[in-house]
């Protein structure tokens, strides 16, 4: 980035239209193949994170499907165990890793700075690296099912099953994925925070951001500070593996329960990464369906941060049955109900919100109404096994796996296709079909309570999860049977959103800047935005600046049709972090082939790593260096036409 | 303990006072759960089909007004968690206050069967025995958990919570039977490709009962001298012995469970299937194809020599 000193002028929209070629010359990615893999344009990047989520979610999810089969009815010898390990290995890992955080920093990437009124992330090149490792690491951690040997240790993978029994190379292919994962995580959560504190359109104060802004910050933050303890996990589960040492190897001094815990520091803070940014996404479009802003905004900032935070100080509830002392299960048990509290602020948030509006029953309505129950479903079966005697009983058993799937699809999936209705058209210039969309939600969330709902029996009834199959007898049939039944219909009301996706896309209703009559900076611009997003960078008075006529706000009101052109090349406006001034004017970077170079010297290095071959190694790090050099190294600023 | 429970495994009744005040807390947290969940269902239809007057079509209600409802719900909610907390301490402190133990078993869990040794009160060794465990009524007995290999979970529902058994580190778990009857337990946490077929069994006896249980399994075993069953004795010897003890024999082996008194227990495979002769010859036979990946290979004998072999172990009461 650059800063330049120029003064700047507001402009008005007539005076700016000269300048719109341009724009729009200066902020296309190169045509062809060419663009395709340079782009840095967040909105590509955005897109590019939700169609690969998908494609995992669906892998992932016809996984599940598969092992429903095996578990419809007792005894059944459809998969061999180690199939079956194999599978729920990694429809957790597609799920928890490869879908559920992507599909929401597709979104954060699409919509960052469309709501935040400027022109491109922070870093866009960090932007595209991030992208491209995330996909390399998905195809790294699918190449095992090639060769052979899929991890089988569970997405938690607990040693010493993972680092001294799991048979083949799964494990050294997890461990080294995760890497490559992580780096993808750090690079995106930087972008995000970076973003926010710098790049708000002018005007727009901390306290006017969307409260996606605020969920995806969280969980950004959040994972700077979880990943490391993820990172250094794996790569010592690597090294015990492969080089040698001892780190949990209890022959030799080592110790099974640090790596529980150095999985856990990371893996609940994650959890609510992956849940934060959705709940985000329902308390910014809720309340366009509802035709009011939001109830208790601050509250609900509050919320986010705190549950950010009391996640970090919760991570031994997934260890209440190994044995610690009482004293720290019971500090653990504490901060894990206390965590409730921000949920319940969040919560009566929403419904006072659908209250006192007016709803108007959209499909994506439906989807966050919906979303608030389940929420609310998944919540007491965590309160439940918050508590230490009860978790005693509950955990590793199917109860627990209806808790997750409650709270990662019920908190996760369901947002994201209310989102997905709701900007799809922002994104395509097209409405997605509103009839498809009502059977849509109906049958999802029916195939949802169905699936997952008789698992909560099957927990109480003591069926132990990770079993590839169960004897007759034990009252574990009719709860299963039924559960088969309902992933089945749950995936059919997939099927219906791909479906309406696709029908859509080709024949859907055309979409204007702002079909939901919604109050934020993204509906400003035309459905789809242009490459350079706005024209002219709005300068914001308000948290709904689309509402202010309507909400008859006092004082200033945003200036929405004048603003900032900005022109000379990839401009846009940097702005102080808590008010919003203008500081700077930022060149940012344009195509560049760095990003995707660098994302495959890295998985070059882990592929040599994985093959024991450290000449592959060395020359993966050095490629990586080398694009590093040339991917810093200061390029003169491209400039077009007059200051 | 009924005679026939159609949830054996279920935990939302228990028979002893390490699972019991477990049991009421697991009852009041369920309840205080579907209340919740019937309120917010309630108030999500009431908020979105609550009657409302009509408006102008283009209207966007104020920011402020509603706050109330936050402040109400959190109200309500503290309190409710607040209780909570208190009665998972006031448990806590019940469950974790073991009474002096009149038998110490040492549970050490192997991929993917279970070892029991047992221990008088004084700790002094008495046998060890395999998958299937009886105890007195009424008498608490102490659990030392250690692993053979990877971490597994010992869990006997109806008689209190799990412990996981984690190796290089050893456990103490207790249970207690008030009533007699026989209790299922399995393997809770994930240990490989059998962990689905890693159960047990705890046999709650009146005393007597126990007794004469106890003086049974401390006998070496005793086998008559019969060509048949010295052509088997031989087999195993030869053939078994790597891995598998019978007291009173040569064979020592430690690998895999100990079979001086075989024929006592009800099911061979960590309870995947009834002890008789036909499931014990097709076990001894090929393993692999009831219990795939099973540790123990297949024997490859002649039906001679499987019929020698049975011979002998029917012998192993």
């Amino acid at each position: 980035m650059r800063q330049g000193t120029e003064t700047i002028e507001i402009v008005a929209a007539d005076d700016a239209a000269p300048a719109i070629q341009r724009l729009a010359h200066t902020w296309m990615s190169l045509p062809g193949w060419r663009g395709w893999l340079a782009t840095v344009d967040h909105k590509e990047i955005g897109k590019r994170y939700l169609v690969t989520a998908f494609l995992f979610l669906i892998i992932g999810g016809i996984e599940a499907l598969v092992l429903r089969v095996q578990l419809s009815l007792p005894e059944q010898s459809w998969l061999t165990p180690e199939t079956y390990n194999a599978l729920f290995t990694m429809h957790g890992v597609t799920m928890i890793f490869l879908y559920s955080l992507p599909v929401l920093s597709g979104f954060s990437n699409y919509l960052w700075p469309l709501v935040l009124g400027t022109r491109d992330m922070a870093f866009p090149r960090l932007n595209a690296f991030s992208y491209w490792i995330y996909l390399l690491s998905g195809v790294f951690l699918y190449a095992s099912f090639m060769v052979g040997h899929a991890p089988d240790a569970g997405w938690f993978s607990y040693v010493p099953y993972a680092s001294q029994y799991s048979p083949g190379a799964g494990m050294d292919v997890y461990a080294l994925g995760m890497l490559l994962f992580g780096i993808s995580t750090t690079a995106g959560s930087i972008n995000f925070v970076v973003t926010l504190l710098r790049l708000k359109a002018p005007g727009m104060s901390i306290d006017r951001v969307p409260i996606l802004v605020w969920g995806t910050m969280a969980a950004s933050v959040g994972n700077l500070f979880a990943v490391p303890a993820a990172s250094l996990a794996f790569f010592m589960l690597w090294m015990d593996r492969n080089l040698g040492t001892d780190f949990f190897n209890v022959a030799a001094g080592g110790q099974p329960l640090l790596w529980q815990h150095l999985f856990w520091i990371f893996g609940h803070p994650w959890v609510y990464a992956i849940v934060l940014p959705a709940q985000g996404i329902v308390s910014d479009c809720l309340p366009v369906h509802c035709r009011r802003p939001l109830v208790g905004y601050n509250a609900v900032v509050l919320a986010t941060l705190l549950t950010m935070f009391i996640g970090f100080g919760t991570w031994v509830h997934h260890m209440f049955a190994t044995g610690l002392p009482p004293q720290s299960l019971s500090f653990f048990s504490a901060s894990s109900l206390i965590i409730t509290i921000p949920s319940a602020v969040s919560v009566f948030a929403w419904l006072a919100t659908i209250a006192s509006g007016r709803p108007v029953f959209t499909t994506a309505f439906l989807f966050f109404a919906g979303f608030v129950l389940l929420f609310v479903i998944g919540g007491v079966s965590g309160f439940m096994t918050a508590s230490v005697p009860a978790d005693w009983q509950l955990t590793d058993t199917y109860f627990v796996v209806a808790h997750l799937h409650y709270v990662l699809l019920g908190i996760n999936f369901f947002p994201v296709i209310g989102a997905a209705y709701h900007w799809f058209p922002k994104m395509t210039g097209r409405l997605m079909n509103e009839r498809l969309g009502k059977w849509n939600f109906w049958i999802l969330f029916t195939g949802f309570n169905l699936a997952f709902f008789p698992m909560h029996i099957a927990g109480l009834r003591g069926m132990p999860r990770r079993i590839y199959t169960y004897s007759a007898g034990l009252g574990w049939e009719m709860p299963n049977l039924i559960t088969s039944i309902g992933s089945f219909l749950f995936g059919v009301g997939f099927l219906l959103f791909l479906i309406n996706v696709w029908f859509s896309l080709r024949r859907g209703e055309r979409a204007a800047a702002n079909p939901w009559r919604a109050p934020t900076l993204e509906w400003l611009t035309a459905s789809p935005p242009p490459a350079y997003n706005f024209a002219l960078i709005p300068l914001v008075a308000s948290r709904h600046p689309l509402w202010e006529p309507q909400l008859q706000t006092q004082g200033p009101r945003s200036r929405l049709h004048e603003g900032l052109l900005l022109d000379d090349g990839h401009q846009t406006i940097a702005t102080s972090a808590m008010n919003g001034n203008p500081v700077a004017i930022l060149q940012m970077p344009g195509d560049s082939y760095s990003p995707l170079l660098l994302a495959l010297a890295l998985t070059v290095a882990c592929l040599g790593a994985l093959l024991l071959s450290f000449w592959t190694v060395a020359f993966g790090a050095l490629a990586a260096l080398l694009t590093i050099a040339s991917w810093l190294w200061p390029h003169p600023v491209a400039t077009r036409g007059n200051i | 303990m009924t005679a026939v429970d159609a949830s054996p495994m279920g935990f939302l009744r228990s028979y002893g006072p390490a699972g019991d005040p477990i049991t009421a807390l697991q009852w009041g947290l369920l309840i205080i759960s579907i209340l919740v969940i019937a309120v917010i269902a309630a108030l999500l239809l009431f908020a979105c089909f609550r009657p409302r007057a009509h408006g102008p079509a283009d209207a966007i209600g104020p920011e402020h007004g509603g706050v109330l409802w936050i402040v109400i719900g959190t109200a309500i909610t503290v309190p409710i968690l607040f209780a909570s907390a208190v009665w998972t301490f006031a448990t806590l402190q019940r469950v974790i206050a073991a009474p002096v133990p009149t038998y110490i078993v040492d549970v050490i869990a192997h991929q993917w069967w279970w070892e029991f040794r047992y221990r008088d009160a004084d700790g002094n060794p008495l046998f060890v025995t395999a998958n299937e465990i009886h105890i007195p009524v009424g008498e608490p007995i102490s659990f030392r958990l250690s692993s053979a290999d990877v971490i597994h979970s010992f869990w006997v529902p109806q008689l209190g919570g799990k412990t996981d058994v984690i190796p290089g580190h050893t456990n103490i778990a207790w249970l207690q039977a008030d009533a007699a009857g026989i209790y299922r337990g399995q393997c809770a946490e994930y240990c490989g490709a059998q962990h689905a077929h890693m159960g047990l069994y705890v046999t709650a006896e009146p005393r007597r009962e126990f007794d004469a249980w106890i003086e049974n399994q401390k006998k070496p075993a005793s086998v008559p001298v019969d060509e048949k069953v010295r052509q088997g004795l031989a087999l195993f010897a030869d053939k078994c012995s790597a891995c598998h003890s019978v007291r009173g024999t040569a064979a020592d082996g430690i690998a895999g469970p100990d079979l001086t008194h075989l024929m006592s227990r009800t099911t061979i495979a960590a309870t995947l299937l009834p002890l008789n002769i036909g499931n014990l010859g097709g076990w001894v036979a090929n393993p692999q194809a009831l219990k795939p990946s099973a540790l123990m290979p297949p024997s490859r004998l002649t039906p001679a020599q499987l019929q020698a072999l049975l011979a002998f172990l029917q012998f192993l009461h």
